[in-house]
């Protein structure tokens, strides 16, 4: 395992879901006197560094991940992004 | 007949539920640590109320990866009894025992109160000893109560008969105001097709010792001993 990658991950409630915090912020930006938003959905953003050998191994690790733990797909989608980091470890 | 009670890093009701079965009822329970492995010996396994790990991440998604969990499934499996009250509830359905999710309140308040309750289908060892329709009252207390389904989910629970309590008022009618969280179809407690699985998010043992004022919870616990080992002692 000699390559690094950061994984940045994203996950957000189905659209069937209600959200009543993303409601009661939307009415506390409302409060603020912001009357043109609308869609105010609340969700999680996780990252993790993870050493695999390649990006395709590393991507298959966090997907599952993601179905697994970080999601609860009856109710969240998520998605993520994959970046090589330097890593220190020299082959 | 012979009770397991897993305790998670964060459950704070097992106690409650030894209460009743071991001391009320005179049922050999036991603890059992969310990292052992052999609970073959045992009848009826509950996942208590609390807050395993914190609640963090979701409520239960953590404790669905405890040790013990693989050996509920296997036991749940071979038709054996399985209660998760509460959190307990919460880690059956991250468990995938039970279908659908536990989430935020409607109102977003966490809720401690006395909530009327109707019993929906007397046709399970869980709720042998109520009538149909009857009308209960537990205590509840939580922050993610709010059953969600999938429409097509909604409606298999439905047509198979695996929705056991719903919220009501006083006088058995099942409406808004009679739901505390926004539950779907003001859904309190599901079991699976099977029957031996039992989640619900009230707390019927919080209601079994008439010391509390409470009593409705015990007619699950009689009914369960009586309809599955004929006798209650």
């Amino acid at each position: 395992m000699t390559k690094k990658y950061l994984a940045q991950i994203y996950v957000t409630l189905r659209p069937s879901v209600l959200d009543p915090a993303g409601t009661a912020v939307q009415s506390g930006l409302a409060q603020m006197g912001y009357h043109n938003v609308d869609g105010v959905r609340i969700g999680k953003y996780i990252e993790m560094t993870v050493m695999a050998d390649d990006y395709h191994t590393a991507r298959e690790q966090i997907d599952a991940v993601c179905d697994r733990l970080l999601a609860n797909p009856v109710i969240e989608n998520y998605r993520f992004d994959l970046l090589e980091q330097p890593s220190s470890v020299v082959k | 007949m012979k009770f397991g009670v897993i305790v998670f890093p964060g459950s704070n009701c097992d106690r409650d539920v030894v209460w009743v079965t071991s001391g009320l009822l005179d049922q050999p329970t036991r603890r059992i640590w969310h990292q052992e492995t052999d609970i073959s010996d045992l009848d009826v396994i509950v996942l208590p109320g609390g807050f395993s790990y914190g609640d963090y991440l979701r409520c239960g998604a953590i404790a669905r990866f405890s040790s013990v969990i693989p050996a509920v499934v296997e036991h749940a499996n071979q038709g054996k009894l399985v209660l998760g009250i509460c959190n307990g509830f919460q880690v059956l359905t991250e468990v995938g025992l039970l279908p659908g999710a536990l989430i935020r309140n409607k109102e977003l308040h966490f809720i401690c109160d006395r909530q009327f309750l109707k019993v929906e289908n007397t046709n399970t060892p869980w709720t042998s000893a109520y009538s149909s329709g009857e009308v209960i009252n537990l205590p509840i207390a939580h922050g993610e109560g709010r059953y969600y389904a999938d429409a097509e989910t909604l409606a298999q629970l439905e047509d198979r008969g695996q929705i056991l309590f719903r919220y009501c008022t006083a006088n058995g009618e099942v409406n808004q105001t009679a739901n505390p969280n926004g539950s779907l179809n003001n859904i309190a407690g599901i079991c699976n097709p099977k029957k031996n699985v039992l989640g619900m998010m009230p707390h019927p043992e919080r209601a079994s010792d008439p010391v509390l004022g409470f009593k409705d919870g015990m007619k699950l616990f009689e009914g369960l001993l009586k309809a599955v080992v004929g006798a209650v002692s």
